[in-house]
């Protein structure tokens, strides 16, 4: 005879089960990872990110990279929700194209700037989950970096560490700029107003990104696989691949 | 149900869209796919969801972690030769500082202007569109906002969408016909006139410096003093802010930007003649 009190239902031990409410909820987000990097010049603007894509313990891809091209004179780079990073850039690219058959010509980097934080606070109650910096050339040909968070808050900077890693390397950045700008200083240059700008060469601000995202992939495991570093001069953008390490 | 509309209770999204000053602005699940905004202003909505909850709950799921840039210390004062405005310059998402240059005080026009705290965004994009609104009332009526109206404005605005979870403190300060004038404008649709406001997490310590200063008949020099030592005290005490002291002074033939100082060099300074 089976008794009923050592059998609470089909296989189940009724003393050693929760027999509480569980509640399972659908999460409308996911995290990918990935880290991006800009950096303003004097007559130049470098936009950089890893390509590796990943949700958990898991690597989807390792040639994904952040950076998309807008214009001939900017670039931005999205991480965090994969998804919402591509229905980001296509609706800033319909954006662009209305603007473009409006009024006839290209929209300037702070315009795009100015345009994004719209986009981004018409999502003030469900954001889109993507941490974006907007990298490129404004008016006078000087670079411009613009960084979001995720509703629509921005500011224009001299170099911005955006995504998985960016508490790693914005410290690292904010120690070479200023040893940079106190070498400056004792030149006699001093700038407190208006935006300033790296006074970095072209190839040392390119060596700096790199030596960055090698530590930042040492690190922190969403950062890795490859880098991709697009560099906005006047002439146009130029893109390179680095390998990075892929553990 | 018979009751419900014998009692002549309205639903707050009905009462809502009568407030709302611009008619137009919708809330809808997901953005309208061909016009992208640019025709009425729409906000995407969670379905189902409590709206000011929403973004905790998605927090720690799988490694999310949304966090939007907020904290601050700003304050104004009127005084006998007009209104000084000051704010710090510190953007902090969770407990990462996302910015330690972060401008405050958004510059409407050159007799207005309005201070952030609280969610930057929320700041940055409402009073926006409040400069917006202030221009065109210009260009319709052929004179300038008064401070009044400017502040009913944002306080409306805000009142159309309290319960959301909106997060901004707003002292509008300007010089119109009836001289100085500083309001104080909040989420949930507060709108106070004063001599004397400080917002954001550190507004009690720079309540204690400003209060125990504060005369009408100061000079420019000493009211520049007592707004620094203000916004510099509440840094030195408040984890959520910093950077620098950002002044403005709005005066009869409008505002000027007195300074931009370091908080930790200001410290010293002033710890120098406590001992």
């Amino acid at each position: 005879m089976l008794s009923a009190q050592g059998f609470g239902g089909p296989g189940k031990m009724k003393e050693y089960h929760y027999a509480g409410a569980v509640e399972n909820r659908f999460s409308p987000y996911a995290f990918n990872g990935g880290t991006v990097l800009a950096v303003a010049g004097e007559d130049f603007a470098i936009v950089a990110s890893d390509t590796r894509l990943s949700e958990g313990y898991s690597i989807h891809s390792r040639d994904s990279p952040k950076c998309y091209k807008l214009t001939d004179t900017t670039v931005i780079g999205c991480s965090g929700f994969h998804g919402d990073c591509l229905t980001l850039t296509k609706i800033i690219d319909a954006r662009l194209k209305m603007y473009k058959h409006s009024n006839n010509k290209t929209m300037t980097s702070g315009a795009i700037a100015a345009m994004l934080s719209t986009i981004l606070y018409s999502r003030r109650f469900f954001p889109y989950y993507v941490y974006n910096i907007i990298g490129g050339l404004d008016e006078e040909g000087k670079g411009a970096v613009y960084s979001f968070d995720p509703v629509g808050s921005y500011q224009r900077d001299t170099y911005k560490a955006g995504g998985s890693a960016s508490a790693m390397l914005q410290p690292l950045l904010d120690n070479q700029s200023d040893s940079c700008q106190n070498a400056a200083s004792q030149i006699g240059f001093k700038n407190m107003e208006g935006v300033q700008h790296l006074p970095l060469t072209q190839e040392k601000a390119v060596q700096l990104v790199k030596d960055v995202f090698i530590s930042a992939a040492e690190r922190d495991v969403y950062t890795g696989d490859a880098l991709r570093v697009c560099v906005i001069t006047k002439d146009g953008i130029n893109e390179q691949t680095i390998p990075l390490r892929k553990d | 149900m018979a009751l419900f509309e014998v009692s002549g209770f309205k639903p707050y999204s009905e009462v809502r869209a009568q407030i709302l000053p611009f008619g137009q602005t919708r809330l809808v699940d997901r953005p309208n796919h061909y016009t992208f905004n640019t025709k009425t202003q729409e906000f995407a909505v969670p379905l189902g969801e409590d709206p000011s909850g929403f973004l905790k709950s998605c927090n720690h799921d799988g490694g999310v972690c949304i966090d939007l840039n907020h904290g601050t210390t700003t304050l104004a004062f009127k005084f006998r030769h007009g209104v000084i405005v000051a704010v710090d310059s510190r953007a902090s998402a969770g407990n990462y500082l996302a910015s330690k240059d972060a401008n405050k005080v958004i510059e409407i026009n050159s007799y207005l202007l309005g201070t952030m705290s609280g969610s930057a965004a929320d700041c940055q994009h409402w009073e926006r569109l409040l400069a917006k609104e202030c221009r065109l009332y210009r260009l319709r009526n052929g004179h300038r906002i008064s401070v009044a109206a400017a502040s009913k404005l944002l306080s409306n605005m805000m009142l159309g969408y309290r319960g959301m979870g909106l997060s901004m403190g707003s002292m509008i300060c300007g010089w119109d016909k009836q001289g100085p004038g500083l309001y104080y404008v909040d989420d949930n649709g507060t709108r106070f006139s004063g001599h004397m406001f400080s917002t954001g997490c550190g507004n009690s310590y720079a309540y204690g410096v400003v209060d125990s200063g504060y005369r009408e008949d100061m000079t420019v020099e000493e009211a520049y003093e007592l707004g620094r030592r203000g916004i510099v005290h509440a840094t030195h005490r408040d984890a959520y802010s910093g950077g620098v002291v950002n002044m403005y002074h709005m005066r009869e033939d409008g505002w000027i930007k007195v300074c931009k100082d370091d908080v930790s060099e200001l410290i010293h300074r002033y710890k120098e003649g406590m001992f």
